[in-house]
């Protein structure tokens, strides 16, 4: 039999495995001793094929630990591995015997630490806020009564639950739900692209598109609610052209979609109660308009009438108006008569004084004693006086005419005797006289030339003689002219 | 006051018009026969308001999608 069995050399008394069996065994030991493993580490690569699973690296300074997490596995995660993401990796240990490698089945990531979360979530909020989506500008004001709500959420469970039955108190709307997963690994997909469908509906179609959205979620942890940090839901709910409450969580628990939404409610009920109005309180509101406009409109004419009572009764009467005038009227038409009765009376009276004195006997005494008078007065007239004095002076003019007479006739003989006495002296001393002594008088023109030089100078003389005168050259002169007395002066 | 057909407003605008006409009638400056005008205005404001505030309607539904996640009609919501 001993040779039946190989002799055992040096060395070789060891078992002998073949590949798969040390494959085997290895990966029993593993995964027996690392059946369940925590692994705080730094994501390294990350890679996700088509195939759903997710490989990615686990590392700190000096080593590397490849991981993987089936499709299933990744959905259930609340928090997605990132590249740079510090880490806490829940899983077991295996191996891939195809590969000669080891690796953890990673069934859940956690951040390591809320520290390492928050700052990441502040990170990406700050990226968010620089392109504008968190803007309050971009805020839309909610509609105050919609139509159609559309509300983004898990269609089992107390969140659509809470809205539906806050709707039905207050305003019962038409309400559209748009399930989606509200945690795991679709949520954010799902959650952006529910928020782009509600938008994508054609007001009016067969699926009335919403007035308003909300998204809603009901409490949880901070990975429970992490979908609603992820960028895809955020730039959704930012880009919504419909106004878009967002209701994630409880009040203390503030996702990134709370800034991107128009409005933030602290819980789902709170989001329904921002929706809608309560119907009974403008049904009241309603009610009471009505009221105070019949209030008011009864008041105006209560008003008026009152206005219009008040200022009839300020109107006076019209008698009241002639009231006085007529009064006066009368009165003063009573006194007409007996006013023209006492004033003719009175003229009456007037006229028969005055006529009393009135007596024709009187006038003409008075005329017969003022003819009287004249008569005495004419009867006192003597023209003899006159007569006389008329007389005596005629006398006296007649002396004094007879007077004057004899003056002047003595005054004229003696003034004709001196006259002719004078003639005669004239007579006797004048040049004519001379004349018929034999001197001549010589003239040019009526100039008398008394010297040779001027006799030269005239044209023509004419020289006198006792009997006429005679022309020297020249014409003679028209007739003679007496000499002038300087001439006579000259001859003496 | 806008020209919108009373009938085409929404409640909102109704509910706005109407309290306009109130805040008028009760101030009490217009004219009675503008008043009289306004009053029936505002009886037919409030009936829009009326009217819509009768049409509150609950009516549930769930949006069903196909696998590209494209809404292809709803369903009614089993719950609540």
């Amino acid at each position: 039999m001993s040779d039946l069995i190989e002799d055992a050399g040096p060395g070789q008394n060891a078992h002998e495995y073949t590949v798969s069996e040390i494959s085997g065994a290895v990966k029993r030991v593993l995964e027996g001793e690392f059946g369940y493993v925590r692994v705080r580490a730094e994501v390294g690569r990350v890679s996700r094929p088509r195939s759903g699973h997710l490989y990615f690296d686990l590392k700190d300074d000096r080593a590397v630990l490849n991981a993987v997490s089936w499709k299933g596995q990744v959905a259930r995660m609340a928090v997605q591995p990132e590249e740079g993401m510090e880490v806490i990796a829940t899983g077991r240990m295996t191996t891939f015997p195809g590969g000669s490698r080891y690796q953890l089945i990673v069934d859940n990531v956690e951040p390591a630490g809320e520290g390492a979360l928050m700052a990441m979530l502040e990170k990406r909020k700050k990226a968010l806020a620089a392109d504008g989506l968190f803007a309050p500008e971009r805020k839309q004001p909610l509609p105050f009564l919609p139509e159609v709500i559309g509300v983004v959420t898990s269609p089992s469970g107390a969140v659509i639950r809470d809205i539906l039955h806050r709707l039905r108190d207050r305003f019962p709307r038409k309400v559209l739900v748009w399930p989606v997963a509200v945690q795991g690994q679709n949520c954010a997909a799902e959650v952006a692209r529910a928020i782009e469908g509600f938008n994508a509906l054609t007001p009016g179609g067969a699926l009335p598109r919403p007035d308003l959205i909300i998204v809603a979620r009901g409490g949880g942890s901070i990975e429970d609610l992490w979908g609603f940090n992820e960028e895809i839901v955020v730039r959704a709910a930012a880009a919504s052209d419909i106004p878009l409450i967002s209701a994630v969580g409880h009040e203390t628990d503030t996702t990134l979609i709370d800034f991107a939404a128009d409005r933030r409610a602290p819980t789902p009920t709170a989001a329904a109660e921002m929706a809608v109005p309560v119907r009974l309180e403008l049904l009241g509101w309603v009610d009471d308009q009505g009221a105070r406009m019949t209030r008011g409109m009864g008041q105006a004419v209560l008003l008026r009438r009152q206005r219009l009572a008040d200022l009839s009764r300020a109107l006076p009467r019209p008698e009241q108006l002639v009231e006085g005038a007529r009064q006066r009227l009368d009165k003063w038409g009573d006194r007409l008569d007996p006013a023209l009765r006492a004033a003719t009376q009175r003229r009456r009276v007037k006229l028969a004084e005055a006529a009393a004195h009135l007596r024709p006997g009187l006038l003409r005494n008075a005329i017969t004693a003022k003819r009287d008078r004249l008569e005495a007065r004419i009867s006192r007239l003597r023209p003899e006086a006159l007569t006389r004095d008329i007389t005596q002076k005629r006398r006296d003019l007649d002396q004094v005419a007879a007077r004057l007479a004899a003056v002047a006739r003595a005054d004229l003989g003696q003034r004709r005797d001196r006259l002719a006495a004078l003639e005669r002296m004239r007579m006797s001393l004048g040049y004519e006289e001379t004349l018929a002594r034999g001197y001549a008088v010589v003239r040019s023109g009526e100039q008398v030339i008394t010297t040779r030089v001027a006799a030269e100078a005239a044209t023509a003389l004419e020289i006198q003689f006792r009997d006429g005168r005679f022309a020297v050259g020249g014409k003679p002169a028209k007739k003679a002219m007496p000499k002038k007395p300087p001439e006579q002066g000259s001859l003496f | 006051m806008s020209d919108k057909p009373v009938n085409e407003m929404s409640f909102e605008e109704a509910m706005r018009a109407l309290e306009q006409v109130v805040g008028q009638l009760e101030r009490g400056d217009v004219p009675l026969e503008e008043s009289i005008t306004l009053y029936e205005r505002g009886a037919e404001l409030k009936k829009r308001c009326e009217a819509k505030l009768k049409e509150a309607e609950e009516k549930v539904a769930a949006i069903t999608t196909d696998a590209s996640g494209t809404p292809t009609g709803t369903r009614p919501l089993d719950e609540v």
